[in-house]
């Protein structure tokens, strides 16, 4: 019975090696990280590079993939999307040939100095591409566009607020007719860089009120109802009535579910669009130096029309040292999904487009690699 | 071909050969069906062996304590406690087994004692049938119909058994609850015990029934006298083998639970977790330390089916002396 999905996951995934093999027939089998790049005669690239990483992304590489495609017919680009984590090691072993990830290289695990071991001449680089805002979704008949500070959704996913007509709620909307239903939070029960995300929201926020410490698994003392996945949190907030959770915004809109908005470093509530989280990216502190894009989101941003609560996942990868035969390749494919074309198709996937000086500095980073 | 052969060389050979030929065959067919068992047994040891050796280290590295925190997060604080998951493993699973096994037991009589052949053969099949249904199907299906369906009867039996502590609770009632992952549950363990139910009813002797039915028993009594004793051990095998599949059971809970990391009897509530579905919601960004803690909570699950299981032998071999199982 379960074996059957086994099965065809392992059916899949056997077509998927196939296709690899297909696509580089030209090129001796060498290893499976390794792959080579080369100007075909029609004008467009050919090969193949493997990346792997965040799972957040892996709508927005698809997209990509379709894309790069178009121009470059004999290149192939697999993403594996295996979890943030898996695809820095998958990086620093060398297997891929960059590595999509929710969060930068830490220098706490000592990832930076084994990626940079990794790239030989060179260091690795985290270079922001992917900006996917997270949505806060409730489900309460009749009552559109509720008004949330940091504060009171801390109180509320900390099991602290237990009612919608608790007082706090009603401060920020009052012209709403809140009922005194229960307030059923639901987060998410896998671990996810979007919990992630949302706490270290939470903790830059309103810290007195959001005592746990931010992670990708959901504190246990925060209480609450878990949901699988982020399709589990869309069904759970559409069946259940006083509910209220966070999620990816390209979901929120999928399954429309009522978006609340969000209060920023200067009190004014914003609601969430494409253009209003990129505002908050936009003005995002560089922490890494050089071509390094290490980003710090200032979670309390007092830029006007800013939506607070955004993901933002990088492609991290060898600025100088990677294999000559993957260099080209990479550096075109980052290329196209830095370049206008790339990023305005985010939008459609719910995933928010970089925009002004945080653009050009992804576009010279990725100039930069050779 | 052969026995021309035969006659050719002479009858000597003629009666040696088929002989010494069943002896190789009779030894082939020891060694490979010995080679088997021990294979089985080399299997079981070396998983035993992984387990162990992947869970120790994480077990060490347990800032906390395994059997008392109600609280699982290896991979940050490294603070983690198997408590609430098996806690939330074994109560879902009576639920299940609670709800399945009269359903269960009742379709197996009506297909072996009461359905017209023709209606009894599809039956059967169609039972058989639910057992091939994908475990995430039923965990999708729970999800999106059976969650919202529960509510109104949920909010029901708390106005009026909330004093009975399984239906007390207030506040939000229904929703991803025990009840809704264990109503799922034995749906799925249904066609296990009702195939192995309806075998076993199938198997009482004749004679048996015949004999009650001479002594003027109706149907229902021929039931009571002769099948329900006759199959109550291969019932309670069954409803145990139901039991221990419940309790594996992954990925149908981890869409259902709310996975929370409580210890409560009120199953109308949105509470619930259990070891099988920890693991799934776990595995995917686990640290080394997290997964041999995931690890370990599945060397829990193995001990807890181990003792299901001895207590199910231990049952069926008391209930056998006076079944009536040796007429």
């Amino acid at each position: 019975m379960k074996y059957a999905g086994r099965l065809a996951a392992v059916a899949v995934a056997g077509a998927l090696s196939l296709v690899a093999c297909g696509t580089d027939d030209n090129t001796p089998a060498g290893s499976s990280g390794t792959a080579s790049a080369s100007a075909s005669a029609a004008g467009g690239l050919s090969g193949t590079i493997n990346a792997a990483g965040s799972s957040a992304q892996a709508n927005a590489i698809d997209e990509w993939k379709k894309g790069f495609q178009v121009a470059n017919p004999e290149a192939s680009i697999n993403y594996q999307p295996s979890g943030s984590g898996a695809g820095i090691q998958a990086f620093i072993q060398g297997t891929v040939a960059f590595a999509g990830s929710d969060s930068a290289l830490n220098e706490e695990k000592g990832e930076p100095e084994q990626a940079d071991a990794r790239c030989q001449t060179g260091k690795a680089i985290n270079i922001p591409m992917v900006t996917g805002p997270v949505a806060v979704v409730y489900n309460l008949p009749g009552v559109d566009g509720l008004q949330l500070t940091p504060k009171v959704l801390a109180g509320i996913f900390n099991s602290k607020i237990t009612t919608w007509d608790d007082a706090a709620i009603k401060a920020d909307n009052p012209d709403a007719e809140l009922p005194s239903t229960p307030i059923q939070a639901f987060h998410r029960s896998d671990e996810s860089g979007t919990s992630d995300n949302f706490t270290k929201f939470l903790k830059a926020t309103a810290e007195s009120d959001w005592p746990h410490e931010p992670g990708k698994a959901w504190p246990a003392d925060a209480k609450g109802q878990g949901a699988k996945g982020s399709d589990g949190i869309a069904s759970s907030v559409k069946d259940t009535e006083g509910s209220i959770s966070y999620v990816e915004m390209s979901y929120a809109e999928n399954s429309g579910l009522q978006t609340a908005k969000v209060a920023n470093g200067s009190g004014e509530f914003v609601e969430l669009t494409a253009d209003s989280a990129a505002k908050t990216v936009e003005t995002a502190e560089v922490k890494g130096t050089g071509n390094d894009l290490k980003l710090s989101i200032d979670y309390n941003t007092k830029t006007p029309g800013a939506y607070p609560i955004v993901l933002v996942t990088y492609e991290i990868t060898c600025e100088k040292g990677l294999p000559a035969e993957e260099v080209e390749l990479v550096k075109s494919f980052l290329t196209y999904t830095a370049s206008d074309e790339g990023q305005a198709a985010l939008k459609d996937l719910g995933y928010a487009p970089l925009s002004g000086e945080m653009l050009t500095k992804v576009r010279t980073a990725i100039e930069a690699i050779s | 071909m052969m026995a021309t052969e035969t006659t050719t060389r002479g009858g000597g050979p003629a009666t040696r050969r088929p002989a010494s030929r069943r002896t190789y065959g009779e030894g082939l067919f020891r060694y490979v069906s010995t080679g088997a068992g021990i294979t089985l047994l080399g299997i079981m040891a070396a998983i035993a062996v992984f387990l162990i050796a992947e869970a120790i280290p994480a077990l060490q590295a347990n800032k906390g304590s395994f059997f008392t925190d109600l609280i699982w997060d290896p991979n940050g604080s490294q603070v983690f406690g198997i408590g609430a998951l098996a806690f939330g493993t074994v109560l879902s699973s009576m639920i299940a087994i609670f709800i399945a096994t009269p359903i269960a037991v009742g379709v197996a009589l009506f297909i072996s004692h009461y359905a017209p052949r023709r209606l009894a053969g599809p039956l059967g099949y169609l039972i058989d049938l639910l057992a091939a249904v994908p475990s995430v199907v039923y965990g999708l299906w729970g999800l999106a119909f059976l969650v919202p369906v529960l509510r109104e009867p949920s909010q029901w039996l708390n106005d009026t058994f909330g004093w009975f502590p399984l239906f007390a609770g207030e506040g939000a009632i229904g929703g991803k609850t025990m009840l809704a992952g264990g109503v799922v549950l034995a749906i799925m363990i249904l066609p296990i015990i009702a195939a192995i139910a309806r075998e076993i009813f199938l198997q009482v002797p004749k004679t048996n029934e015949e004999a009650a039915l001479a002594l003027g028993a109706t149907r229902w009594e021929v039931i009571r006298m002769a099948v329900l004793p006759f199959g109550r051990p291969g019932v309670i095998s069954a409803a145990m083998l139901g039991l221990g599949r419940a309790m594996g059971e992954t990925i149908a809970v981890a869409l259902i639970f709310p996975a929370t990391f409580d210890i409560t009897f009120r199953i109308l509530t949105p509470h619930g977790n259990s070891i099988a579905a920890n693991i799934a919601n776990g595995f995917g960004e686990a640290t080394p330390i997290g997964r041999g803690a995931l690890i370990a909570s599945g060397l829990v699950l193995f001990v807890i089916t181990l003792l299901v299981n001895m207590a199910a032998r231990m049952i069926i071999n008391r209930r056998k002396e006076f079944s009536g199982a040796d007429s």
